[in-house]
């Protein structure tokens, strides 16, 4: 089941399959497109630049890519922590070359649905999850599904700056090493400049590389974390407030990375600060008392959002 | 009159004085007049002011009347015809005075009988010079408290003060007690250091304390060479044990934090901590009784014919699983102290939760691990019961762990419990003994509180 | 685009990494749960190795054995029993060798070694209670001497046992063992005398760290300026909780016995070297409840204008009440079950009657416990390993009233 919201009909290559369209404007099927045939993952030649794309999406964005698959699905999740529910229902979708912002008033459950992305919710005991997430179409939930990989594609970079009391080397090489990523240092050594290049920390770290991560100030810590992430080839990539420790010029590095990152990773982010959404996501959704109230696209949202309470919530009225 | 008589009548005397100086305050109030102080307060510092000089001066007297009464005594025509020789006066003087207070009948030495009168004459003198001075300073410091109440007097002041000093100088205790150990072991070890040279003491290997039989015979004839002591100590103490130990106390503080459900630590860390409330005593008998069996048959099975049934192994497995309780719970402290964060960014990379704990978490807690091995240590370097009940008298500087070492606080026991003149080398030599423990124990302690407030500060 | 396919997850090669790293992760946990187990296990093992050989030690043996005793050569007056001679007159009797003709008559050659000190004992006070059993033949049921004592249990040599078979003998409660003091023979020890001296000690050690520990810690905490001295003093208290207590015995002997020529092995000395050992521990456990008292409750009195003094004593002292209990019973306990320092100051002595007051000489029953341990008579196993038992069951009661008290008032601000 495909959750679409309708802008500007695309060339869609696929055909849409019945979708559960919570919409506005025309359907997301497009009969002037012949239906491709389904195709394994593995063999996807598209055209147009296209990723892969198993079951066709037409949800019809237009920045960067063409319809393409989710890269991960969360359908009806709920989340209990003994008897409270923290989450009711939220179904959400995370795309490639997308940043996907979740917003809202704090305690709403924002944190707890990206914890469900990469499973750190099971580290928590009395916590209980339900419903359906899927990553490229395998239900991260299953038994089949290992946890500790899961965890390697999804990586996550928490709000308060984490880094290891080790060395910056170590800290990025962590990941790596423990997943068997490289054979041999010479390899290993590479892996961490590529991750500390693409967190835009090598030039200030490269001399630096065994002095203490924790010896870094707080931006360059939350980059080293990321880097860190970055370290072991996630797909995705889950913010957990990033910038809520930092200071201006620290946060607007941070923006300026997650532009750059947008390109390799998927990226949800979430944050408090609804101009940083703006600035950073193209899709957004907003989180009130544990329900997802709206989902759409950034410029949406922010000017002409459909729900009330959302358009509460951005013009002040609470949170 | 004797002293105890003494003390009931200054305690009367204060108590009168005190309820004295509260009726008059009552009057005072009933008169009209708004006191300062509650008259309970007056009551009090009139009460403490009329008791604690004279409890003072009793407490300073006791132990001086003693050797005044014996002067006196002494300087007594019956005294003159005691012999010279220094023990068997004390004993005859002993025994009079034994007598004279009634507690025998008549002692072994004729001349304490006629001692005797002498002694209760000059013990009665003292304790109503005594007495009497105790009670006329009870009288003078009730009299001129009681000269102060008064609607202004601050009497609640003055008890706040009096109890402040008697807050401080409870306090001083401890330190006066830190001091005494240290000046008494530093005293006799002086003593010992004097019949026996330092650089034997430290760094002779062989062990064999015999002492001088007679005054006149010069110098001693035995070696004090503490060596064998010290391995032995460390051996059973900081090797066996803790090879037991360590393992068995950071595994369990681990699985106890990371992996039981909360039901089965609630229960389990309780049954570990009663490992630490078992007394030593008992301890040391199962070593004897059941372990060191055991490791002697266990030793001659594989071939090991020294085995002995005092055995450093058993004593040292015994002790490390005493030891036990220690490492784990501050190695709980320690890992529990790691912020989440930690975890949470370790996890989130993929690891599992065994890699967490070994390359995150460990090393973040090493400190206070380590801090707390070292406490460990120290506590095993001075348990006494376990070895003197299941390790062995005989120095030996051996590796074999089926064999029998001994150790310092073994010594230490052997040393002083039997009948030795106080004076020899032998007796003098436990002093230099716990000075040695006192100062080894104090380092390794220090180093291990500068460990964990390093660690702390580097969370904090 | 990702610089790897996305497949790479489910390589062989991966997969393999992935399948050690998860047996890894269950060997860990399992080598946790190993070592938590083994601990557990050694405790248990202590336990029931102390209790199995203990409980015997609760028992006697006693036989039943014909006195004919017109007809036997005692010379014992009935008069003399009913006077206060009665304990002289029983004492010069000849009771023993009466037993041993006795016996030999019953059970043959030998018997007399299957009565001894006990039975004597036992003999003395039925005569004295009742004189008129000497008119008559009686079959009295005696305590066994140790040795057919420790045959009865199932560890003696084969001649008494063989002996032991041909006499009707039970196994009964021992109530020596809780009634009387030490003493050589083994049937006749108890644990009495012990238990009253560790009584009389315990009081003076609680009457002294008690309150000198409650008071530094108040003035610790409350009053002491933040300067040289204060930190010397937590320092000195610190270290002190962490000196073995071997030394606490060495200073004992030291100030205590040589200095202050107090009587050795009594209560009294035994108490101050405890309490010594014990200050520190309330000492800290007292800072740790009072610092856990919000500063509120003290601003709010000194609100109505209490003094500093009158706050701690009326307001903080009470909430910090049971922390400071909980750290007491704990430091006592421990101080139970002390034996090193106190055979410093000489509670190695026998000491065959309890004592009567806190000057007299005494043990403990720690000590007593270390003493029986090194006798050679086989009846001592038992006798120990009991007694360890009574020390287990005070160690236990005090830990879990301590643990009782932390729950039920422990007060989360």
């Amino acid at each position: 089941m495909k959750q679409t919201t309708p802008v500007t009909p695309n060339p869609s290559p696929s055909a849409a399959t019945a979708a559960e369209a919570k919409a506005k404007g025309p359907s997301t099927t497009d009969p002037t497109v012949a239906p491709e045939p389904e195709r394994n993952r593995a063999e996807v030649i598209a055209p147009q630049g296209q990723t892969h794309a198993p079951t066709p999406v037409a949800s019809g964005e237009h920045e960067g890519a063409s319809h393409h698959a989710p890269k991960m699905r969360a359908r009806d999740i709920s989340v209990f922590y003994g008897e409270k529910q923290a989450l009711k229902d939220v179904s959400i979708e995370i795309h490639d070359d997308r940043v996907t912002a979740f917003i809202g008033p704090s305690g709403c459950g924002k944190s707890t649905f990206l914890r469900c992305l990469n499973r750190m919710n099971d580290t928590i005991p009395s916590a209980r999850v339900t419903g359906d997430i899927e990553i490229d179409g395998e239900n991260i939930n299953s038994s089949k599904m290992d946890v500790v990989q899961l965890r390697a594609r999804v990586g996550m970079v928490f709000q308060k700056p984490n880094p290891f009391p080790k060395s910056i080397y170590e800290n990025v090489a962590y990941g790596p090493r423990i997943h068997g990523l490289a054979q041999g240092k010479a390899e290993l050594d590479q892996i961490v400049e590529k991750s500390l290049r693409r967190a835009g920390l090598w030039e200030e770290a490269k001399d630096r590389l065994q002095e203490s991560g924790t010896a870094l100030s707080g931006g360059q810590q939350q980059r080293l974390c990321i880097a860190r992430a970055i370290a072991v080839d996630p797909e995705v990539i889950l913010m957990d407030e990033p910038c809520s420790a930092l200071d201006p010029i620290a946060t607007a590095k941070i923006e300026e990375l997650i532009h750059e990152l947008r390109g390799r990773y998927a990226i949800a982010i979430v944050t408090h600060n609804m101009q940083q959404a703006a600035r950073v996501s193209q899709r957004t959704a907003f989180f009130h008392l544990g329900e997802m109230v709206e989902y759409g696209k950034t410029s949406t949202i922010f000017t002409n959002p459909v729900e009330q309470r959302t358009q509460d919530y951005i013009t002040g009225r609470y949170g | 009159m004797s002293l105890s008589v003494a003390l009931v009548a200054i305690l009367l005397i204060a108590v009168a004085a005190g309820l004295f100086a509260r009726n008059r305050a009552n009057g005072l109030r009933s008169g009209g007049a708004r006191l300062n102080s509650l008259p309970n307060y007056h009551a009090s510092f009139v009460g403490l002011w009329a008791l604690l000089p004279a409890l003072l001066f009793l407490a300073i007297w006791t132990p001086i009347q003693g050797r005044l009464v014996e002067g006196a005594v002494l300087a007594s025509p019956a005294a003159q015809s005691l012999p010279d020789f220094a023990m068997t006066r004390d004993t005859i003087l002993a025994e009079a005075r034994d007598i004279a207070s009634g507690a025998i009948e008549s002692g072994f030495n004729p001349e304490s009988t006629a001692l005797a009168p002498a002694f209760a004459d000059a013990s009665a003198r003292y304790a109503a010079i005594g007495g009497g001075i105790a009670i006329l300073l009870v009288l003078t410091g009730g009299f001129f408290a009681l000269r102060k109440v008064g609607t202004d007097f601050r009497a609640r002041s003055g008890v706040e003060r009096v109890v402040l000093s008697l807050l401080l100088i409870a306090s001083l205790i401890a330190v006066l007690t830190t001091l005494g150990i240290v000046l008494s072991l530093l005293f006799e070890s002086l003593r010992f250091f004097r019949l026996v040279s330092p650089t034997e003491f430290l760094f002779g290997t062989t062990w064999s304390p015999q002492t001088a039989l007679r005054d006149d015979q010069a110098g001693s004839s035995g070696s004090f060479g503490s060596i064998p002591l010290f391995w032995g100590t460390a051996f059973i103490g900081a090797i066996i044990a803790m090879i037991v130990a360590i393992p068995l106390g950071l595994m369990s503080a681990i699985f106890l934090t990371q992996y039981a459900p909360h039901g089965l630590r609630a229960w389990l860390k309780p049954i570990l901590e009663i490992l630490a409330g078992v007394p030593t005593v008992v301890y040391g008998y199962f070593a004897a009784l059941t372990v060191a069996p055991l490791v002697r048959e266990f030793g001659i099975s594989i071939g090991v014919s020294s085995a002995s049934s005092e055995s450093a192994l058993a004593a040292g497995l015994v002790m490390g699983i005493m030891i036990i309780p220690f490492v784990s719970s501050m190695a709980d402290d320690s890992i529990a102290a790691v912020p989440q964060a930690m975890r949470d960014g370790s996890l989130a990379l993929g690891a599992t939760k065994s890699e967490t704990i070994k390359k995150v978490l460990l090393p973040a807690a090493l400190p206070g691990v380590v801090g707390g091995v070292l406490l460990a240590v120290s506590r095993a370097i001075g348990e006494t019961m376990i070895v003197v009940m299941a390790a062995g008298l005989a120095a030996n500087m051996t590796a074999n762990p089926f064999e029998s070492v001994t150790t310092v606080t073994t010594q230490i026991v052997q040393l002083l419990t039997g009948d030795q003149e106080f004076e020899s080398a032998k007796t003098l030599a436990a002093f230099a003994l716990g000075l040695a423990l006192f100062i080894i124990t104090l380092f390794l302690n220090l180093i291990a509180l500068r460990f964990v407030r390093k660690y702390r500060e580097a969370y904090e | 685009m990702n610089s790897r396919a996305p497949t790479r997850w489910t390589d062989g090669s991966m997969e393999r990494l992935v399948a050690k790293r998860y047996a890894a992760e269950r060997r860990f946990k399992f080598f946790g749960l190993a070592a938590v187990t083994l601990s557990v296990a050694f405790l248990a093992f202590l336990l029931i190795t102390m209790g199995w050989s203990g409980v015997g030690g609760f028992t006697r043996t006693e036989i039943k054995l014909d006195i004919d005793f017109p007809r036997s050569d005692l010379m014992l007056d009935p008069a003399a029993l009913k006077g206060p001679e009665s304990a002289e007159a029983i004492g010069a009797a000849g009771l023993d060798t009466m037993l041993e003709q006795a016996a030999v008559a019953q059970f043959g050659e030998g018997a007399g070694d299957l009565f001894g000190g006990a039975s004597m004992r036992m003999l003395g006070e039925r005569l004295i209670e009742d004189p008129e059993l000497l008119t008559r033949r009686v079959a009295l049921w005696l305590p066994a001497s140790s040795k057919a004592d420790v045959a009865a249990k199932g560890d003696g040599d084969a001649a008494i046992e063989e002996m032991l078979a041909r006499t009707d003998h039970r196994r009964r409660l021992n109530p020596t063992f809780l009634n009387s003091s030490d003493a050589t023979d083994s049937s006749v020890v108890g644990i009495w005398g012990a238990l009253k001296g560790t009584f009389l000690t315990i009081l003076v050690t609680m009457a002294l760290a008690f309150p000198i520990g409650v008071l530094s810690a108040v003035y610790l905490e409350e009053f002491a300026p933040r300067n040289r001295w204060t930190d010397l003093i937590e320092v000195s208290i610190n270290n002190l909780a962490a000196v073995p207590s071997i030394i606490f015995g060495l200073l004992g002997l030291a100030v205590f016995l040589n200095i202050m020529d107090l009587p050795r092995s009594a209560p009294l000395v035994g108490g101050l070297t405890l309490a010594l050992m014990t200050m520190p521990v309330i000492v800290i456990a007292g800072r740790n409840a009072i610092k856990s008292v919000p500063p509120s409750i003290r601003d709010a009195a000194l609100g109505v204008g209490a003094s500093k003094m009158q706050v701690v004593f009326h307001h903080v002292l009470p909430l910090a009440l049971p922390g400071i209990l909980t750290g007491t019973i704990i430091g006592m306990a421990r101080a139970l079950g002390e034996t090193a320092p106190l055979l410093m100051i000489g509670m190695r002595a026998f000491i065959a009657a309890p004592p009567g007051s806190i000057t007299e000489p005494a043990t403990v029953l720690p000590v007593q416990i270390f003493l029986w341990s090194d006798e050679v008579d086989r009846g001592f196993v038992e006798k120990t390993s009991a007694a360890i038992i009574v020390l287990l069951i005070f160690m236990l009661l005090m830990n879990g009233l301590a643990i009782y008290l932390r729950n039920r008032f422990e007060q989360r601000w």
